[in-house]
């Protein structure tokens, strides 16, 4: 399975027959990469939008078992709701969008939960997470960590090796996100399904209750939020063009022509 | 077009062409084995079919969490109601007294009954969570008759799929599938929390189904019929509840 087309390192494609043997870089990303990357990038925006319409029915956060408008909240998010029973101190209620967010957010959860399965058998089976995404033990020390961050801080452009293939923090971050903030936000969400819960009990239990869950959904969905931020600020200072087209059709370009 | 592309390009189709037949398969093995939900139509029937196949499969007999007495909530949330129609008035100045709930359709003895009968069948309670879309929550105690036993009473016949009840409140129907019908703590509610079910909760009578939102446990509950389908009810989406856009399904 792990053949040269299917990591996203720069592919070197060896022109059959009697062509001369002469390597051409041609993909910076492999096309599953790319395609689950952008069923994602629509998931995850289609997810965000309804579960803000869904959160402003009810914007106060409790934790443990139980919580409503007689008990006291953990805190209570400074918007306006689409509920009266809601006391917000808006002279106005905001217009019902729950139904068609509830339809909406659950079916991008089951598309974004199809398409990272894949993704995450191919990152497996392929060694896309071995080679692309575990960073090497040099880059873990700390200076090379601090001197990466250093750079990061100063928005220095990337450097060649940092063209062609993911830095230390690149890796860890995508890493933090792959195979911890999805499979939490997932889980949490999970959590607060009364059938679901009916037939796994500890995935509630565990979160000390369904509110909590609601809770921790809503903060690791914050942390996933940040990330997107802070991920396309670092593709507009890479380069916007140059990192979009790498990510659509696969090819970088050359990374003379950025600097 | 190189040798190793025509390769990919067979394994290809014959992957699209494996696949799209799968799917006609499993489509019609869902239907048969009733995972599909009567709300699957229009852009968000995949979701939604997802949804209650895979519940349907993993939770056809769990039981909603039950909870200690100490858990129970302090003050039980009444939610928003709608004023109280001149029907719902009428029976409450004579305290509920002539309350009737009517079950028909396809059952043998079709049957019409009082609180007071209800009452005289075996009562069970459960301490479970009421859940409410928005995304608040309380517990409480709930007493009431398993709805299986009046169902045994009336004896449903071997095709029915549904149940579907109606408040007195009007425009205000819901139905649940044989397996939430059947389910255990499916009730026929009339106490809450050691005492009478109160109006703002749904007295004097409210079918409780434990692993779905509160939006199912429908309020003032008078009539029910049992159908093998619910095409000829409302717009035939199942409920009120997708008729007003809201999944008919609730265990998520």
């Amino acid at each position: 399975m792990a053949t040269s087309e299917s990591v996203d390192a720069p592919l070197v494609v060896h022109i059959p027959s009697s062509a001369p043997a002469v390597p051409t870089v041609t993909s910076r990303h492999c096309a599953l990469v790319r395609v689950t990357h952008w069923i994602t990038t629509l998931c995850f925006l289609a997810l965000l939008v309804t579960g803000v319409e869904i959160l402003i029915s009810h914007p106060r956060f409790y934790w443990g078992e139980t919580g409503n408008v007689l008990t006291t909240p953990l805190f209570q998010l400074p918007i306006p709701s689409s509920r009266n029973l809601v006391q917000t101190g808006y002279g106005y209620v905001l217009p019902d969008q729950n139904g068609w967010s509830r339809y909406l957010h659950f079916q991008a959860a089951w598309i974004v939960i199809l398409t990272g399965l894949l993704y995450a058998i191919y990152g497996f089976v392929a060694g896309h997470f071995r080679k692309n995404l575990l960073p090497d033990k040099a880059d873990l020390s700390w200076r090379a960590l601090s001197r990466t961050i250093a750079g990061h801080l100063r928005f220095a452009r990337p450097t060649e090796a940092e063209f062609w293939s993911y830095n230390v923090l690149q890796r860890l971050s995508y890493l933090l996100v792959i195979f911890v903030l999805f499979p939490l936000v997932i889980w949490t969400g999970l959590a607060m399904s009364p059938a679901f819960v009916s037939a796994f009990p500890a995935t509630v239990n565990a979160l000390g209750g369904q509110q909590s869950a609601r809770t921790l959904h809503f903060f690791v969905s914050l942390a996933l939020v940040l990330f997107l931020l802070v991920h396309v600020v670092m593709v507009c200072v890479a380069g916007f063009r140059s990192r979009m087209r790498a990510m659509i059709t696969g090819r970088a370009g050359t990374y003379k022509e950025r600097t | 077009m190189t040798h190793l592309s025509r390769r990919k390009l067979i394994i290809g189709g014959l992957a699209t062409a494996a696949g799209v037949s799968g799917l006609g398969v499993a489509a019609r093995l869902a239907q048969r084995y009733g995972l599909v939900p009567p709300d699957h139509g229009g852009i968000y029937g995949l979701g939604e079919t997802l949804t209650y196949a895979s519940q349907r499969l993993l939770t056809r007999h769990s039981l909603a969490r039950e909870f200690s007495r100490s858990q129970i909530s302090k003050r039980p949330l009444v939610n928003e109601l709608a004023p109280p129609s001149e029907a719902f008035k009428r029976l409450q100045a004579g305290g509920f007294a002539d309350w009737r709930l009517t079950v028909d359709g396809m059952v043998d003895r079709p049957g019409s009954f009082s609180l007071a009968q209800l009452k005289s069948y075996p009562s069970r309670s459960q301490i479970t969570m009421v859940q409410c879309e928005e995304g608040w929550s309380y517990i409480a105690e709930w007493i009431g008759v398993p709805l299986s036993h009046v169902l045994d009473a009336v004896g449903v016949q071997p095709q029915a799929r549904y149940v579907v009840y109606f408040s007195i409140e009007p425009d205000w129907w819901e139905s649940i599938d044989m397996t939430d019908a059947l389910h255990p703590q499916t009730f026929l509610t009339y106490g809450m929390n050691g005492d009478e079910l109160p109006v703002g909760n749904g007295g004097p009578l409210r079918l409780r189904v434990a692993r779905q939102l509160g939006y199912k446990s429908v309020k003032f509950i008078t009539h029910m019929t049992v159908t093998d389908s619910l095409k000829k009810f409302g717009k035939g989406l199942g409920s009120a509840s997708p008729e007003g856009g809201y999944a008919w399904y609730a265990g998520i």
